[in-house]
């Protein structure tokens, strides 16, 4: 209940609602209540100990002191290490197991020296450095009327000079000039980075699709009509580049395989990445495919090693599911039906090698794939 | 006079004034070389200015300063490496001190890696900080951007500084990945294999570019040299010139600061450069500089003697890019193979560009055009200095973590296979999971921060209008307990009122005063409909009114909405109707006069 | 009264009768356990004893005849290696159904498996237990590593610390392996691993591989802790955690006021 006349009754705030509901008072005591809170101004500084016991301010020098001096120490041991310590001693500590010493050694008296100066220099601001709020005035951004009166002004009055904007010629070849300057540059550069016409053969083209010269007695390429004679390129093991026989193939087995004569290509390791083939030897009555039966011989099949997806080498047989899975991105691929996508991001199956077996027993590939090999690209149709 | 002696006298006083006065000063030693300086570079006004600046005092500013730092460490311990490593793709057999590489055919750069992490005292300790560095680098650039994202401080006048931010957040991750690739190692060159993979998949240019970048076929003999030029000439230079800028405009705007009392939007308190700041900032560098030193010296990284020189036909289990470039290699294990197909006579591999070309562009975009999206959602053209709580800004914090949601999925979908084996999981299962929870989890994210927000802005309200439980309990002669509550004081007070909750922008009539209908209006509706969903759920601060009608009318208090249609949703504060507000409040010793 | 009987409450006498019964036990089951049986005991012998062996822990799933059933393939043929690595390893008897058979608990003692292995090799000529000199190290780790990358490390990482396969499956951790069996796992194929014979191998090749993986194991890490070798994830979960927490931590610190 209040008595608004009566001023020796503090006066209570009269409570009414909002038109939202809310329960406000519009007056507290005598006071007319403000819309929003004011700020009440920074709060008052609360001291730290050393900023009125010297006995405090002491001890933070002291601490401070022995930081910069571990600091100095560590740098010591710094050098102490790597004059005594070994390229290749060892040494077993808990966690990390049995590591370089100079490495840990190195890497701890650096750091030692480091936080020395770091955390030194902190606890001093922290603990000695006057820690009174300071307060800085912002001005706005905004320039000022005349300042950007006097811009325009100075750009307008050199336009005027200049006289560009009576001079549309020299405006408009000036500006093709400044246009096309900088293509000199970007011409040398591009084009002499590399083929420009982005040469999609060799993307079509693998060293399966070429033969070996074969040798006759005397160690040197026989020719016919002028030309070399090739024979198709055998299946070898990667490294060890030796040839693979049939019978080498047991049920179950995997080998790693790359085209005859691949060392001796200009360049081997493009070659490479797109040559290399997985062996696989699995029952033939497995496989589902009559074209990959026909292809394989016995249920040994094999098939381009470079994964559609984005190129990764695809070398993980699973025996049992007669599944090969890319560790990249899990593309996953039926051996016993094409080596077609069964999971993950890759589009198109793994393209077949067909193999037939020479007169000494040694695989051998007639032709090369029948598609591109590894990922898909635009113009691969 | 004669002729030459008046030339003289005339030249003579035309060069009068080109005496400058240099007044003695008498600073000792120190003066004298400060004067020799300033005398010639005018340096002192500078001096005065920079070094009386004020920076506020928050540990999440720290962020950008430890981003900063691991790029000054980068730049150092990456000069240092050029001093060893050699970007060149030629073929060697090593014959240095590791002995499961001994005979073993690789790269020079590969050897010369190996050789700065056997035979070069201290070699392997620069590479390891420059690696880590590297890796905090990114992490502390990410967590910076969340912090300035939550904090509102991409507003302006810092829109172009957040691109700029952008922008130097993508080049620190191109710049690791190209780093990392530099050794030619077997994970690092299956990377640079599946690049090209991507490259491939662009339409119509793709091989183009492939071929112009490799310098023919994969790998070809170029990359690597290539790849050393933009690590260390361009990227450098362009990431240097960005920071700069970068920090040029936060002296210039100077820093923002979290509001608290004496904290308004004109000023910035703090402490100054003289002598705080350069001890706190440069004393941080060395800590920085310090910790990556000890975990370089601790934790192995990247120990690519394990991995041995890329071949083509070899690959490792476990293949992952850094953690930064995970977000992009966990979309490609989540695109599903049939976004791929043939038009036209011609590849359109979705399944790689959507997640390899497309999605960085895209996202960058996005969180580019952020600051001005919601500068029109708000209709708001104010200077901000004041940071918000993220709570204030409930959607901007579920959108902020929904995206985050989102990244961290691809980010998880990326270590799917070390995931399988660590926990034994299925990693089939595993990728079909995260496909889901691509599109789900961010929406249900979403939802949930926003409402957790509007919660604790609830929950603010609720502490400033009742106070704090003081643990003091009150027995009234009816034999009800209740708690007495303690009124915050004005400093704590200030920071939970102290925000503005914007209110949805109306919509202006589609037609003007004339009846004609206005241009844009289709776009006001957008405007309007985007500011509706931005704030139809919205908490205000409490307003000294009400925390009068609360302290004092102890009915009326019981309604405390926080919307105007929850007009019952109030809640009882035991005891203020059977005794006096003013004892059940803000009193520290027990009245005994009750009602 | 004697004076043994005397003390026969004290305090420690209870200990010294336990005690006394411990060592009266364990002497007594040293002198008449059943002692492991002569290693050098006939092949005949052997064979006899593995079948038995056999016939109670194996053929409810391997068919009487080790010539399967639908829960287990068939034996024959399959080798005295790969029981040795089967068994050795605890994979088999297997323990629960699942995805596949995983490393546990080895059941039986070392002869027991021999004359298991020599049961098995009685059925069909297969690959034999191999010589000690070529699991034992001593082989060219540089090739052995370079053999390792082509034809291991994409299942079981390049430091063979494992890789996951598809649903569920996974190539396991090669550190705690004997060289022993390792050789056998590369001889004989078990499950999803490929069948490594000695022409895709040979023996020098798998005894290099051998002395590659044992060098891993071995070796120092010359970086510090390695965190298992998995490779970048683990360097970016540690970057996130530890990493960038001591750095937020200082942090926290230098904007605190000083007491």
């Amino acid at each position: 209940m209040t008595d608004d006349n009566d001023a020796s009754i503090p006066k209570e705030p009269a409570v009414s609602h909002d038109e939202s509901g809310r329960a406000v008072a519009t007056r507290d005591g005598e006071h007319a209540l403000p819309e929003r809170f004011e700020n009440p101004g920074l709060p008052p500084h609360v001291h730290r100990q050393g900023d009125h016991d010297e006995a405090a301010a002491k001890r933070s020098e002291r601490q401070v002191a022995a930081l910069f001096t571990i600091s100095m120490l560590a740098t010591v041991l710094f050098v102490v290490a790597y004059a005594m310590i070994g390229k290749d001693d060892d040494v077993t500590l808990p966690i990390l197991g049995k590591v370089h010493a100079l490495n840990v050694a190195l890497g701890v008296t650096l750091a030692f020296s480091l936080l020395g100066i770091g955390l030194g220099a902190i606890h001093w601001a922290k603990t000695l450095m006057s820690d009174e709020e300071v307060v800085e005035e912002r001005h706005t951004l905004r320039s000022d009327d005349e300042a950007r009166a006097g811009a325009i002004k100075v750009l307008t009055d050199g336009a005027e000079s200049a006289q560009i904007n009576r001079r549309p010629l020299i405006k408009y070849t000036l500006g093709g000039a400044l246009g096309l300057f900088a293509i000199p540059l970007g011409l040398q550069l591009v084009g002499g980075l590399g083929p420009f016409k982005g040469d999609v053969n060799d993307l079509r083209t693998t060293l399966w699709d070429t033969g070996v010269p074969v040798l006759g007695a005397n160690g040197k390429p026989e020719m016919k009509n002028g030309k070399v004679v090739t024979r198709p390129r055998r299946l070898m093991r990667d490294p060890e580049g030796t040839a693979i026989r049939l019978s080498d193939v047991t049920l179950g087995s995997v080998f790693h395989v790359l085209p005859e004569g691949i060392n001796n290509t200009p360049e081997p390791s493009n070659e490479k990445v797109k040559a290399a083939v997985i062996l696989i030897s699995l029952q033939e009555n497995k496989i589902k495919s009559a074209r990959e039966r026909d292809w394989g011989l016995d249920g040994v099949v094999a098939f381009s090693k470079i994964c559609t997806h984005v190129g990764c080498s695809v070398g993980l047989y699973e025996q049992t599911t007669h599944h090969l899975l890319c560790p990249c991105h899990q593309s996953t691929f039926d051996v016993t039906e094409d080596c077609k996508v069964i999971f993950g991001p890759a589009k198109r199956p793994l393209p077949q090698l067909k193999i037939e077996v020479d007169d000494d027993g040694y695989l051998y590939a007639p032709h090369g794939f029948e598609q591109p090999v590894g990922p898909s690209f635009w113009e691969r149709g | 006079m004669s002729e030459q002696t008046k030339a003289r006298s005339t030249a003579d006083a035309l060069r009068t004034d080109d005496k400058t006065d240099s007044p003695a000063g008498d600073g000792g030693p120190v003066g004298a070389i400060a004067n020799w300086v300033d005398e010639r570079t005018g340096a002192a006004k500078g001096v005065r200015f920079l070094l009386k600046k004020v920076f506020p005092d928050h540990w999440s500013f720290m962020l950008g300063e430890i981003a900063m730092y691991s790029l000054v460490i980068l730049l150092i311990s990456g000069t240092f490496l050029t001093f060893w490593f050699v970007p060149s793709m030629g073929e060697t057999t090593y014959t240095g001190s590791y002995v499961p590489l001994k005979g073993v055919d690789m790269s020079q750069a590969f050897a010369s890696t190996v050789k700065i992490s056997m035979d070069v005292k201290g070699g392997l300790l620069i590479r390891q900080i420059h690696h880590w560095s590297a890796l905090i680098f990114v992490v502390s650039i990410a967590l910076h951007m969340f912090r300035v994202f939550f904090t509102g401080a991409f507003r302006k006048p810092r829109e172009i500084n957040w691109i700029i931010g952008l922008l130097l957040a993508m080049l620190a991750m191109v710049e690791g990945f190209i780093g990392y690739s530099l050794p030619d190692d077997l994970l690092s060159g299956t990377g640079i294999r599946a690049m090209q993979g991507f490259i491939l998949s662009i339409p119509i240019i793709g091989t183009y570019i492939s071929y112009i970048l490799f310098g023919g076929g994969f790998p070809g003999q170029d990359i690597i040299p290539r790849f050393f030029t933009i690590h260390v000439l361009l990227l450098p230079a362009v990431l240097v010139g960005l920071f700069t800028a970068h920090i040029i405009l936060v002296m210039v705007h100077k820093h923002t600061q979290y509001p608290g009392p004496g904290r308004t939007n004109k000023n910035v308190v703090g402490f100054p450069m003289m002598p705080v700041y350069a001890a706190k900032a440069g004393g941080f560098f060395f800590v920085v500089f310090g910790i990556t030193a000890l975990i370089a010296g601790l934790v192995s990284i990247n120990p690519i003697w394990m991995y041995g020189p890329y071949e083509p036909t070899m690959i490792t289990a476990g293949s992952q890019p850094d953690w930064y470039m995970g977000f992009a290699d966990g979309a490609l294990r989540l695109l599903p193979g049939f976004l791929e197909f043939n038009l036209f006579g011609k590849t359109w591999s979705f399944n790689v560009m959507i997640g390899a070309i497309l999605m960085i562009p895209i996202l960058w975009t996005v969180m580019g055009l952020y600051p001005f999206i919601e500068k029109w959602v708000t209709g708001d053209n104010e200077e901000h200095h004041l940071l918000d709580r993220p709570r204030n800004r409930p959607t901007r914090t579920g959108l902020g973590m929904a995206a985050i949601t989102f990244y961290g999925i691809l980010f998880a979908a990326c270590g799917n296979d070390i995931i399988a084996i660590k926990f034994h999981l299925s990693i089939d299962d595993i990728t079909e999971t995260f496909r889901v929870a691509l599109i789900v989890a961010p929406i249900v994210v979403f939802w949930v921060v926003k409402r957790l927000c509007l919660s604790l802005q609830r929950y603010d309200r609720d502490l400033v209008l009742h106070g704090r439980e003081s643990g003091r309990l009150v027995r009234t002669s009816k034999g009800r307990f209740f708690e007495a509550h303690e009124a915050l004081g004005d400093y704590d007070r200030w920071r939970l009122v102290s925000f503005d909750s914007p209110e949805p922008i109306g919509l202006p009539p589609a037609t003007d005063e004339h009846g004609v209908r206005r241009k844009g209006a289709r776009k006001d509706r957008l405007r309007a409909r985007l500011s509706h969903y931005y704030f139809k759920d919205r908490v205000e601060p409490v307003t000294p009114m009400e925390l009068a009608a609360a302290h004092h009318d102890g009915h009326a208090a019981e309604a405390i909405e926080s919307h105007p249609d929850e007009a019952e949703s109030g809640h009882m504060h035991g005891g203020a109707e059977e005794i006096g507000a003013a004892h059940a409040y803000g009193h520290p010793t027990p009245h005994d006069k009750q009602d | 009264m004697s004076s043994l009987v005397a003390r026969r409450r004290h305090p420690a006498a209870i200990a010294i009768v336990l005690l006394l019964g411990l060592i009266l036990t364990g002497g007594l089951y040293a002198a008449f356990a059943p002692k492991d049986a002569d290693a050098a005991a006939t092949s005949s012998q052997a064979v006899a004893a593995g079948h038995k062996l056999f016939l109670s822990n194996c053929a409810t799933c391997h068919g009487v005849n080790a010539t399967g059933t639908d829960a287990a393939p068939s034996l024959v043929g399959v080798g005295a290696a790969a029981v040795d690595f089967q068994v050795g390893t605890g994979r088999m008897p297997l323990a629960n159904p699942g995805v596949q058979a995983e490393r546990g608990k080895v059941q039986f003692n070392s002869t027991e498996i021999s004359q298991l292995s020599a049961y098995v090799a009685s059925l069909g000529t297969g690959p034999s237990i191999p010589s000690s000199s070529l699991t034992s190290g001593g082989g060219d780790i540089a090739k052995g590593g370079e053999l390792f990358r082509v034809n291991c490390a994409m299942c079981h990482n390049f430091a063979g610390s494992g890789g996951a396969l598809t649903r569920g499956k996974f190539a396991p951790n090669l550190m705690d392996v004997s060289g022993r069996h390792i050789y056998e796992a590369m001889l004989t194929g078990p499950q999803s691993m490929p069948v490594f014979n000695n022409s895709n191998l040979s023996p020098q090749d798998k005894k290099d591989i051998i002395s590659f993986l044992m060098n891993v194991k071995t070796e120092a890490s010359p970086g510090g802790w390695s965190m298992g070798n998995l490779g970048p994830v683990t360097e970016g979960l540690f970057a996130w955690t530890i990493g960038i927490g001591m750095l937020i931590f200082i942090a926290v610190w230098l904007g605190k006021k000083a007491a």
